[in-house]
């Protein structure tokens, strides 16, 4: 990581500081040059002890995003967004990422437009709040959040046709991105730690496999709706208990899958209905059997299904008051590699509609099979004009030594926290 | 005596006028209720506000709160007319810098619900938004969403109060009543030159009839030789003490701007 990171960085300074010289000039190639982004400084403390061998009680540094966007007078342009998080807790989470690096052009055919964006970009589908079920284009940046909402870049061609009907989206996607874990430090990981080194691949081709996707998406009057497609490699690995030594570790494995997902949002008065659906082929899905874990190819379907309810000026003040419920369910039930098998997300939202944007939310993801839930609490404010400062905290708890096999909560049973964040935009 | 001769002579030249009148404008000719004169002369306002096609523009809202202390917002705009339809504007934020990049994407409607999309470049996530919500505050200002709408003439039921002066120009103030029921607004009334049909001052009446808060557009410029356009609207709250000071630049009209320019594809792509 250390090795590479100085290139990665350098590599969009250098190429930022060339469009920066073009656009000085007075026929530069450039009409716009902006740079922005965010420094942010950050604790987690887990005042528990830890529940695996070698894991730290904090999680501390910072992390850097910033964006340097360029745009020609026909409004092609391109976009490189570097990212740097150094954490003195955990190796693992200290890294570099180049999440965005792409040209982008748009125009017209007759009434309709194309768009094509070409290089390393994310792209987010979805439109729940407990999890990411629909999405697929990206890799998790895990060692980011467990939430699992933060993506790495992921190199692509992405086409789009839009028009009055909607929009009809094809991405080529090569160059698979594996997904971040914590390291033996770490916190929030399995008692197995991850090792990247024993990465593996179902295709043959391994990283440079050519993955398609589609995707169509619209709005019709209160309904907006997307339907998508998926064919390619995994993002989530299957994770292989390996003797390394006189130890075990978990070897991380990408399967070809095919998902197909449909992700829809009614709007109407003060509610919003929100569903999100999967079918997914091709993964192994683990299975315990005589004392072992077994894996077995085995298609599969989840869905989220919800809403969201929002008072405006409750108590006679400008303040904004959001009911979130959720239920979200995986037809693998207790085998569902993660810990949405059967849960319901109820959350409150609180927004004072203030000059600093105060924001606080309290949310409870609690499973309906067993007694193990999450609570969380997050707080948000702007300072000034550049500084924001955001808290939160998870406690796990309710998970028992029983929920030791299907439980995937379980092994960060130990890991509640409360992170502070302080950020600085520019 | 006197007043007897003169009664004669005034009706002459009442039945004089009257009939000018009738030939240059039928429908003044017959008398025109209140709340008739109220919608012609917001029709009339809202008509000479159309037909700019598209444009772009700049605006800067100064927050002030009851200490005095300010704080600063920047936005950027496109708007679209639609044909038969409301007009499409999209919001681009630049400060303050927490929500650099974030979009906010409006299709307005005549009748239905407008629809409105919410673009958070943290997470390249568009997020449709409830149109419910009109009477929260823009960006933690005095402006409520409803207030930054387009003026639509289906959205309010008008009523014609008086004439009188305001400033340097004579003006109609009208009374209007939202139809909408998230409406923030019991009524408001408005006052609007009658030379050229600027709204001048607007005074807002919340949900109990107090005068919430007061709003002086001022510093009009013509663009396209039709379409005024203020440059400055000060909107006070009597109830906080708290004020915003809205600052329009960079007015552009007729730009290459299409419909195009107003999806939730461009929303992703906007800077």
């Amino acid at each position: 990581m250390t090795v590479r990171l100085p290139l990665l960085l350098a590599t969009p300074l250098i190429l930022a500081s060339l469009l920066a010289t073009g656009a000085r000039a007075d026929n530069g190639f450039f009409d716009d040059v902006e740079v922005f982004g965010r420094l942010s400084s950050e604790t987690r403390l887990y005042p528990e002890s830890a529940g695996h061998p070698d894991q730290r009680s904090h999680a501390s540094g910072f992390a850097v995003e910033a964006t340097m966007y360029a745009e020609d007078d026909e409004g092609r342009s391109i976009t490189l967004t570097p990212f740097y998080r150094y954490d003195a807790g955990d190796p693992e989470r200290t890294h570099a990422d180049l999440r965005e690096a792409y040209f982008l052009a748009y125009g017209d055919i007759g009434d309709d437009e194309w768009e094509l964006r070409l290089g390393v970009d994310r792209v987010f589908w979805g439109v729940v709040e407990s999890r990411s079920l629909v999405d697929i284009v990206n890799q998790t940046d895990l060692v980011e959040h467990p939430d699992e909402k933060t993506k790495l870049g992921q190199p692509m061609v992405h086409l789009t046709w839009s028009g009055d009907w909607g929009a009809m989206e094809l991405f080529g996607i090569t160059w698979h991105r594996q997904r971040t874990f914590p390291g033996r430090h770490g916190r929030l990981r399995s008692a197995l730690v991850v090792d990247h080194d024993l990465t593996s691949y179902e295709s043959a081709a391994e990283e440079w496999r050519l993955d398609l996707a589609g995707r169509f998406s619209g709005s019709f009057g209160p309904l907006d709706i997307g339907l998508s497609a998926f064919d390619g490699t995994s993002r989530e690995p299957t994770l292989l208990p390996t003797p390394v030594g006189t130890g075990l570790v978990l070897a991380p494995y990408y399967e070809k899958i095919r998902q197909f997902g449909l992700d829809a949002q009614l709007t109407t008065g003060p509610w919003l209905l929100k569903l999100e659906a999967i079918h997914r082929s091709g993964l192994q899905n683990r299975r315990f059997d005589q004392r072992l874990f077994r894996y077995e190819e085995e298609d599969y379907a989840a869905f989220v299904v919800g809403g969201e309810y929002t008072i405006n000026a409750v108590w006679e003040s400008d303040t904004d008051l959001s009911l979130i419920g959720e239920w979200t369910r995986d037809g693998r039930g207790q085998w569902a590699t993660n810990a949405f098998e059967n849960d319901v997300l109820l959350a409150a939202r609180v927004g004072l509609n203030d000059e600093q944007s105060t924001e606080f939310t309290v949310s409870a993801l609690a499973s309906l099979d067993n007694g193990s839930h999450a609570i969380s609490a997050e707080f948000k404010r702007r300072i000034s004009d550049s500084w924001s400062l955001h808290v939160e905290g998870t406690a796990y708890s309710g998970i028992d030594a029983e929920s030791v096999v299907e439980e995937v909560l379980y092994e960060v049973r130990r890991d509640s926290y409360v992170g502070l964040n302080l950020d600085y935009n520019f | 005596m006197r007043i007897a001769l003169s009664h004669p002579m005034l009706v002459l030249a009442g039945i004089a006028i009257a009939i000018v009148a009738w030939a240059g404008e039928p429908s003044a000719s017959r008398a025109e209720t209140p709340e008739e004169t109220g919608h012609r002369i917001a029709t009339e306002a809202r008509d000479s506000l159309k037909g700019f096609g598209n444009f772009t523009a700049g605006m800067t809202m100064i927050l002030r709160n009851k200490r005095g202390q300010e704080s600063k917002r920047e936005v950027r705009l496109k708007v679209i007319e639609v044909e038969d339809d409301g007009d499409r504007t999209l919001f681009v934020f630049d400060r303050p810098r927490d929500v650099k990049g974030t979009a906010f994407l409006v299709h307005a409607h005549k009748e239905e619900p407008d629809e409105q999309w919410l673009y958070l470049p943290a997470l390249k996530r568009v997020k449709r938004i409830s149109a419910s919500n009109q009477s929260a505050s823009f960006m933690g200002s005095e402006f409520s969403y409803e207030d930054m709408g387009a003026v639509e003439v289906e959205k309010y039921s008008h009523r014609h109060l008086r004439d009188e002066p305001c400033g340097d120009l004579e003006c109609a103030v009208l009374e209007r009543v939202p139809v909408s029921k998230d409406s923030g607004y019991s009524r408001q009334l408005i006052w609007l030159d009658l030379a050229e049909l600027r709204a001048m001052k607007i005074e807002f009446f919340d949900r109990r009839d107090a005068n919430l808060k007061t709003l002086i557009v001022e510093d009009y410029n013509q663009y396209l030789d039709s379409i005024w356009r203020p440059s400055t609207m000060t909107m006070t709250n009597h109830l906080t003490g708290k004020s915003t000071v809205m600052l329009w630049t960079d007015f552009e009209f007729q730009t290459d701007l299409d419909l195009g320019d107003f999806t939730k594809t461009a929303l992703k792509r906007v800077r």
